[in-house]
Order: C-alpha cells, then sequence, then structure tokens
C-alpha cells in the first residue's frame, strides 16, 4: 500500500486523473474540492447533532417547571449545543466553502499545502468525536457553559473536563493549519495578474479571517492549558488563593472570543457580496470600502473583549474604553450594510433562494448589529447581562448572519458542485420557514431577557410562560425545517434539471467559467488576469 | 509575480489520517492517565494508550516529513511551492508568538492589575476582603493561602544560570547564522562545524535549564504549586524550553541532512525554516530573561 503512494508521490506529476474509488479516495485526498465536500457534510451533520441538542432546551422550556431534562443534564445540552454550533458546525462550513470556492475563485489548481488540508479536516471528526463522548462519561459532560469560565470548568469542573480541553486542543489545531493553508493559497497561488483588488469579496473576507484564526486560536489553547495546569499541576492561575484571579481567564477566553465572533461572520459577508450583486445585476457598491471595512472590523475586534464582562469588576477606564471600542465597530459594519443596499438600489432584481437568504442576511443581521449596540452601553448591560436578551442578540447574528450566509453561499454554488439546479419551490419553502421558525423563535427572547429572565437555567417565572413557549414552537419549526434542506441537497445531487457553466446571468468571477459540476481538477494552466479590471477602478466592471 | 509553470499536486497521502490517529489516541491516553492519577486510581490504561499514540505520531513525523524530503530531492518543487512553504512557515511562527502572548498576557495582567489589587490597591483593591492583611509583592514570596499553595522561600536570580543562559542562546544564534552563509556559499566543512557546534549550545542550554529546575524545586520551594509566581515562572519557561527542546531536535535533522549532503546554496529551505524557528525562540528566551527574571 505505502509503495504505491510513495512511487505515486516520486512521480507525482499524474494529477489529471479523477477521483480514487472507495473509501480511500476520502482518507487519503489531497483535492480541494472533496475536501471541501467533507468539511460541508461534516459541518452539517454538526448542525442537526446541535440542533437536535437546542430541540431538548427548547423542549424543556416550553413550559416552566421541570419536565423532561435534569437541571444538571439541561446544563450539559446548553454547553455542548453551543460548542457544537460554534465549532463544529459554522466555522467547518467556512472552511469547507473556503476549499471549494477559493482556489476556483483566484484561478489556483489547489490549496496551497493539500496534505496538511486533509489533516486539518480529519482532525474535527476526532475533535468531535472525543467531545461528544464526554457526555457518556462518569460525572457527565461539560456543564459549564460555551464559554467555560473557571472555576466553573476548574474546580467545579466534571472529570471529563480534561477530554474537553484536549479536544478543544485538537480543534485548534486543525483550525491554525487550515487558516495557515487558506492565508497562504490566497498570498502565493493567485492566477497571473490577479491582483489583491481584484479578489472576489469572499476571498478577501476569508484571507482576514484566516489571519484572525491564526492570531487567536492559540490563545485559546493558551487559555485551556492554563486550565489543564490549574486542575492537574497544582497551579493557580485562576485561583485567587494563590495569587491568580478567576477574572484572568475571562480576559485570555474573550481576547479569543470577541475574535472568533468575526470569524464567524466575515465570510458571510464575503458570500453575501457576491451575491447580492448576482441577483441585482449590478456590481457591488463600494468595494474598496468593502475590504477597508472588513480590515478596520478585524482590527477593532482585537480591542473589544472586555464587553463581555463589564459586570465582572473591571476599572471604570476599562469599562469606558471597552464601551466606546465596541460602538466604533457599528461604524465600519454600517458602511458594509450601506453598501449592500446601495447595490440592491435600483438594481434589476430577482429572489432565487440565494438572494433571499442574503436579503434576509441584511436585514436580520443588522437587527442582531442593533442589540449588540445595546449591549455596548456598560451601564445598561448590567441590566442585559447574563439573560436571554443576549441570547437573543448572538442568536440573530448567528442563525440568520452566520447560518443564513451558509445556506445563500449553499444554494449560490450548489449547481456549481453537483452540475444540477437545486429544486428552487423547495428551497424557497426552507427559506420562509427557516425565517419564520426563527424570528418565532428568537424576537421573543429579546422581551423575556429585558424582563430579567436569565439564560442557561432550566426553569423560569410563570409571567414568562408564554413568550417561551411561542420560542419552542419557532424553535421546533426551525429545526424540522432543516431536514428539507437536507433533502433539496441529496436531491440536486443526484439530479435535476442541468445547470450551465454560469447558472446565475448577473454573477461574476472565474469560478463561472468552469464547466459545471467542476472537474476534478481546475485551472491546471491558470487563467490570465492582467487585463481584468480592479474592482476599484471604478463601477465599469463587468 | 507569481508563476505557474509546474504546480506541484501531491497524490493521495496516508499521512494524514495516520497523523490524526495517533493524535486523538495520544491524547485519549493522556486523558484518562491524568484522570486517573488525580482520582487516585492505582489501574490505569493511560500510560499504555498515550505511549502507542505517541509512536504512531512519531512514525507518522518520519514518514511525512521523510516523504517530503525525498519529494524536494527529487526537484519536485517549483518556486512557487517553495514561497507556499515559506507563508506556511511565517504564519505557524506567529500562530507560535500568539499562544506565548496568553502567558505573558496572564503575567502582566497579574502583575500590574490582579495582585495589587488582591493587595489592596488600585481600582478594585477591594479584593483584598478576601485575605484580609495580604500584602502584594513581586515575585510573590507569601501567597494569600499558603496551606493550599506554600510560597516559596526564594526565586531564580536572574544574574547566575539565566544569565549564561542568554548568552548560549544569543551565541547559538549567531553560530546558527555562521553556519546559514557557510551553506550558501558552499562551504560544506564550516556548515557542519557551525550547526553542530548550535545543536550543542541548544543542548546546553537545556541542561541548564534543568538544573534550574531542581534547584528551584528541591532548594527553594519554587514550584508549580506554589502561587502565581511560580505558575507564571513554570510555563513560560516551561513551554519555551519545550521549544528549545523542538527546536534543536530539528536542527539535529537539519545537521543530519547536512552530513548527508542533502541542502545546496541556493536551496535549502528546511534549513532555513528551522533557522527562522531557532530565531524565534531566542527573542522568546529575551523577552523571558526581561520580564520573568529580570523585572
Ligand atoms: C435551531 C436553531 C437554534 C435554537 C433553537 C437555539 C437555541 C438555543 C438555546 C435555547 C440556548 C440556551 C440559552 C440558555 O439557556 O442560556 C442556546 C444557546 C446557545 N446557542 Fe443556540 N440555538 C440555535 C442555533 C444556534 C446556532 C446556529 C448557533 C451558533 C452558530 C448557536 C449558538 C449558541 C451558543 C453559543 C449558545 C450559548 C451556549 C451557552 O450558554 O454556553 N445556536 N441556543
Ligand atoms: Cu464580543
Amino acid at each position: 500500500m505505502s509503495a504505491v503512494i510513495d512511487s505515486h508521490a516520486a512521480t507525482g506529476h499524474d494529477h489529471h486523473h479523477g477521483p480514487a474509488k472507495g473509501l480511500s479516495r476520502w482518507l487519503l485526498t489531497t483535492n480541494h474540492k472533496d475536501i471541501g465536500s467533507m468539511y460541508l457534510w461534516f459541518s452539517f451533520a454538526m448542525f442537526l447533532l446541535g440542533g437536535s441538542m437546542a430541540m431538548v432546551i427548547r423542549a424543556e422550556l416550553f413550559q416552566p417547571g421541570l419536565q423532561i431534562v435534569q437541571p444538571e443534564f439541561f446544563n450539559q445540552m446548553t454547553t455542548m449545543h453551543g460548542l457544537i454550533m460554534v465549532f463544529g458546525a459554522v466555522m467547518p462550513a467556512f472552511v469547507g466553502l473556503a476549499n471549494w470556492m477559493i482556489p476556483l475563485m483566484i484561478g489556483a489548481p489547489d490549496m496551497a499545502l493539500p496534505r496538511m488540508n486533509n489533516f486539518s479536516f480529519w482532525l474535527l471528526p476526532a475533535a468531535f468525536g472525543l467531545l461528544v463522548s464526554t457526555l457518556f462519561m462518569e460525572g457527565g459532560g461539560p456543564n459549564f457553559g460555551w464559554t467555560f469560565y473557571a472555576p466553573l470548568s476548574t474546580t467545579y469542573a466534571p472529570e471529563s473536563v480534561t477530554f474537553f480541553i484536549l479536544a478543544v486542543h485538537l480543534m485548534g489545531i486543525s483550525s491554525i493549519m487550515g487558516a495557515i493553508n487558506v492565508v497562504a493559497t490566497i498570498l502565493n497561488l493567485r492566477a497571473p495578474g490577479m491582483t489583491l483588488m481584484k479578489m472576489p469579496l469572499f476571498v478577501w473576507t476569508w484571507l482576514i479571517t484566516g489571519f484572525l484564526l491564526i492570531a487567536v486560536m492559540p490563545v485559546l489553547a493558551g487559555v485551556v492549558t492554563m486550565m489543564l495546569m490549574d486542575i492537574h499541576f497544582g497551579t493557580s492561575f485562576f485561583s485567587a488563593a494563590g495569587g491568580g484571579d478567576p477574572v484572568l481567564f475571562q480576559h485570555v477566553f474573550w481576547f479569543f472570543g470577541h475574535p472568533e465572533v468575526y470569524i464567524m461572520i466575515l465570510p458571510a459577508f464575503g458570500a453575501v457580496s457576491a451575491i447580492i450583486p448576482a441577483f441585482s445585476r449590478k456590481p457591488l457598491f463600494g468595494y474598496t470600502s468593502m475590504v477597508y471595512a472588513t480590515a478596520a472590523i478585524a482590527f477593532l475586534s482585537f480591542i473589544v473583549w472586555a464587553h463581555h464582562m463589564f459586570t465582572v469588576g473591571i476599572p471604570l477606564t476599562g469599562e469606558l474604553f471597552f464601551m466606546y471600542a465596541t460602538m466604533l465597530i457599528a461604524v465600519p459594519t454600517g458602511v458594509k450594510v450601506f453598501n449592500w443596499v446601495s447595490t440592491m438600489w435600483q438594481g434589476s432584481m430577482t429572489f432565487e433562494a440565494p438572494m433571499l437568504f442574503s436579503v434576509a442576511f441584511v436585514i436580520l443581521f443588522t437587527i442582531g448589529g442593533f442589540s449588540g449596540l445595546m449591549l455596548a452601553i456598560a451601564p445598561a448591560d448590567f441590566q442585559y447581562h447574563d439573560t436571554y436578551f443576549v441570547v437573543a442578540h448572538f442568536h440573530y447574528v448567528l442563525v440568520p448572519g452566520a447560518i443564513f450566509g451558509i445556506f445563500a453561499s449553499a444554494y449560490y454554488w450548489l449547481p456549481k458542485w453537483t452540475g444540477h439546479m437545486y429544486d428552487e419551490t423547495l428551497a424557497k419553502l426552507h427559506f420562509w420557514m427557516s425565517f419564520v421558525g426563527m424570528n418565532l423563535a428568537f424576537f421573543p427572547m429579546h422581551f423575556v431577557g429585558l424582563a430579567g429572565m436569565p439564560r442557561r437555567i432550566p426553569d423560569y417565572n410563570m409571567m414568562f410562560a408564554n413568550f417561551n413557549m411561542v420560542s419552542s414552537i419557532g424553535a421546533f419549526m426551525f429545526g424540522v425545517t432543516q431536514l428539507l434542506f437536507l433533502f433539496i441537497v441529496i436531491k440536486c445531487i443526484l439530479g435535476g434539471r442541468p445547470a450551465s457553466a454560469k447558472p446565475w446571468d448577473g454573477a461574476e468571477g472565474l469560478e463561472w467559467s468552469v464547466p459545471s459540476p467542476a472537474p476534478y481538477h481546475t485551472f491546471s494552466t491558470p487563467p490570465d488576469m492582467t487585463d481584468e479590471h480592479e474592482h476599484r477602478a471604478g463601477p465599469s466592471h463587468g | 509575480m507569481t508563476n505557474h509553470e509546474q504546480y506541484y499536486v501531491p497524490a493521495q497521502s496516508k499521512w494524514p489520517i495516520i497523523a490524526t490517529l495517533g493524535l486523538l489516541i495520544t491524547f485519549y491516553g493522556l486523558g484518562s492517565w491524568l484522570n486517573d492519577l488525580k482520582a487516585g486510581r492505582d489501574e490505569s490504561s493511560g500510560p499504555l494508550i498515550f505511549f502507542v499514540g505517541a509512536l504512531f505520531v512519531a512514525y507518522m513525523l518520519f514518514g511525512w516529513f521523510g516523504n517530503v524530503v525525498k519529494e524536494s530531492r527529487t526537484g519536485l518543487y517549483s518556486p512557487q511551492m517553495d514561497r507556499s512553504f515559506r507563508w506556511g512557515m511565517t504564519w505557524f511562527i506567529f500562530s507560535e508568538v500568539m499562544f506565548f502572548t496568553a502567558f505573558f498576557g496572564a503575567l502582566f495582567y497579574i502583575r500590574y492589575w490582579a495582585g495589587p489589587w488582591l493587595g489592596g490597591e488600585g481600582d478594585k483593591g477591594i479584593a483584598n476582603m478576601l485575605w484580609p492583611g495580604f500584602e502584594y509583592t513581586w515575585p510573590m514570596l507569601d501567597t494569600p493561602d499558603p496551606k493550599q499553595f506554600p510560597a516559596p522561600s526564594g526565586v531564580i536570580s536572574a544574574w547566575g544560570l539565566p544569565l549564561i543562559n542568554t548568552i548560549l542562546l544569543v551565541t547559538s544564534s549567531f553560530t546558527l547564522t555562521f553556519a546559514h552563509h557557510a551553506l550558501r556559499k558552499d562551504k560544506r566543512g564550516p556548515l557542519k562545524l557551525w550547526l553542530a557546534l548550535t545543536v550543542l549550545l541548544g543542548a546546553a542550554f537545556l541542561v541548564l535549564q534543568i538544573e534550574e529546575y531542581i534547584h528551584a524545586y528541591t532548594e527553594l520551594g519554587l514550584t508549580l504549586g506554589s502561587g502565581i509566581y511560580g505558575a507564571t515562572f513554570f510555563m513560560l519557561t516551561g513551554f519555551h524550553g519545550a521549544h528549545v527542546t523542538i527546536g534543536a531536535l530539528i536542527l539535529t535533522v537539519m545537521l543530519v541532512r547536512v552530513l548527508r549532503g542533502h541542502f545546496t546554496g541556493e536551496q535549502h529551505f528546511g534549513f532555513e525554516a528551522a533557522a527562522w524557528y531557532w530565531h524565534f525562540v531566542d527573542v522568546v528566551w529575551l523577552m523571558l530573561f526581561v520580564f520573568v527574571y529580570v523585572l
């Protein structure tokens, strides 16, 4: 076996063959499309798993009182739901999209480091296998929230926390290698003549996301390492009895955590910036300002972390600094929203599924941004902190933000991936059910949150009963609808109207210059982009 | 500008999946081992699993890097591939920088904020209510709760072993640069000499570092468990030491490759990557020397 592989490696140049047969194709692959597909499938599996945990949570919260699960198990569900959604569903989905699309968008034959690429992927099933197995260990799985604050996660943690820490390390290694690969690909493998300012925005936002990942995943590794040391080797990083400080945990965690939220949203910004122009049949408004706004957001994301800690006891100067710095983020974000709306302005718009999800993205993400601004007001946050208002806020940026961005991308590029058009009617149904479901689920959380309902608690005051029931119904609706998405994707893979190379008449970019489905190997000879306009050269593009 | 004539797309490879399995087994073994130790369970399968996993990882490292070396020596790599490796290594080192940043950040936070607050000074001096009368000093020779975290009787002075170690490491960065210059000019004799000397200096550093640790543990009572001073001290110097070990191993591999006649004056990225890594480790040490030992 190994001899065959080695002799292959030694000859190397036979990269015009198709995919290998059977399981080995997936286990041993170095092909960016295979790896992209695996990332996407893995992400969807995690989305369903994390989603079913959300269903458990919402079933318990359907009525006040304890119904279905024990409080201990409830805590494990919220924790695992958060962890799986963040690290298992959203992040891998964007890495999958990057794998599939970035080489196609910049005219590269593959990713820069193809074997490391496969390694990055396979670490994920290992990491999540380990993480999920903790649920079955003695003492139960992680129950300290996805933010795993010390000392809950150290002194008072179940034994399985050790495996949680090691699973986070595996995820971290995977993310860092994945990000290095993306950044190296973008910096080094662009087709001749494709200058940085000719890159599609999805590529730009991923370049900046990659930078964020390489910068903050090691910090996450650092903080879990300190936990491991406190738990097993007697150090006192997070114990004031030895001169340490539990608040130190929160600083280090959120130094990772805030950039992390941009890691989950920037690639969606990029995808939407491709889709809105395509279905408005107009070039993107303000390309250059989009690039600078993305960079500005990334920069600011490093100096706002303590807005998660307003109530923990930081000096007044700190409260003020982090409050104003956080509000500054609204400026570049506003630039982006303005640009998307201006792109649609007077366009000849049609509303196929990718566009529906993108328009909903712009509107609902903005709502999430506004509740974020409310939370940024330090004195007000003393009221909102750790209530359902926070849960409403971050689900408005994550579900119609990150997740809708992923759905929009999936529908937009499915014809390129499969060679078939998906079923538009069903896709529209998927959109409307998701749209109604998620608003029903998450909008009432604003109200109960402002009225004081705490998060991460399995029971609540009678006065919150009605809104919670509405929330749960919306959540079930949203949850069930995702099975429809699975059906639509499988149907599209198996058949459907054949897709042309460029199925969207307003779409732009190199990915539409190759046939649909994209052949196993593309751009073995790079396209020449020298004569293309830079986006910043003016509105005449395309 | 980018050049694309012969882009090398490797064929299928078994190494990534072996690497994954190796890491998973190692981590699972480590976790069981630690948990069994902590719970005081005598029978633990952890160590065995851990070492089996570690063997896998070692096999993978030899195999994978061996593969890359072979490909490079068969001339499969284009200048573009070379640049991909360079970018990869650069960003990897940046990620390492950020890893150390987390620990340095913890040190600064304790020293300038949390520590004084515990001692009753500054904006949040009210923290002193936890252990009234606790006085904050740095190095912390008195912990808030000495029963749980017995304080050390002293700390390592900067001007003994650490100073010698600084000299050793800085010198090793120079010798490595001399080796690099020799390699560029294809002078194999001096190359071998300077490179071997670098490895020796690294090894000497490690020996002294171990000696320092023994001194700290046996004579000063300065341990991981002796409060936040010991925790930050050992985490920073320990992770640095681990990086010196890895760096020295990489340089040893480079030395073996040089002895086998690998590398040319123009093409020697493996060597350069090792050198970058070594200089990075050196810079971290200088930061440590200033912020952990001197200040
Ligand atoms: C099916 C749609 C979803 C529903 C119904 C849902 C519902 C919930 C509920 C009820 C909570 C617990 C709140 C609490 O008790 O404090 C929660 C927490 C959370 N959710 Fe979701 N969620 C959904 C999707 C997502 C997605 C897509 C993401 C991320 C991308 C996400 C990320 C989180 C996070 C980070 C937490 C916090 C966990 C913690 O408190 O530690 N959720 N979700
Ligand atoms: Cu934040």
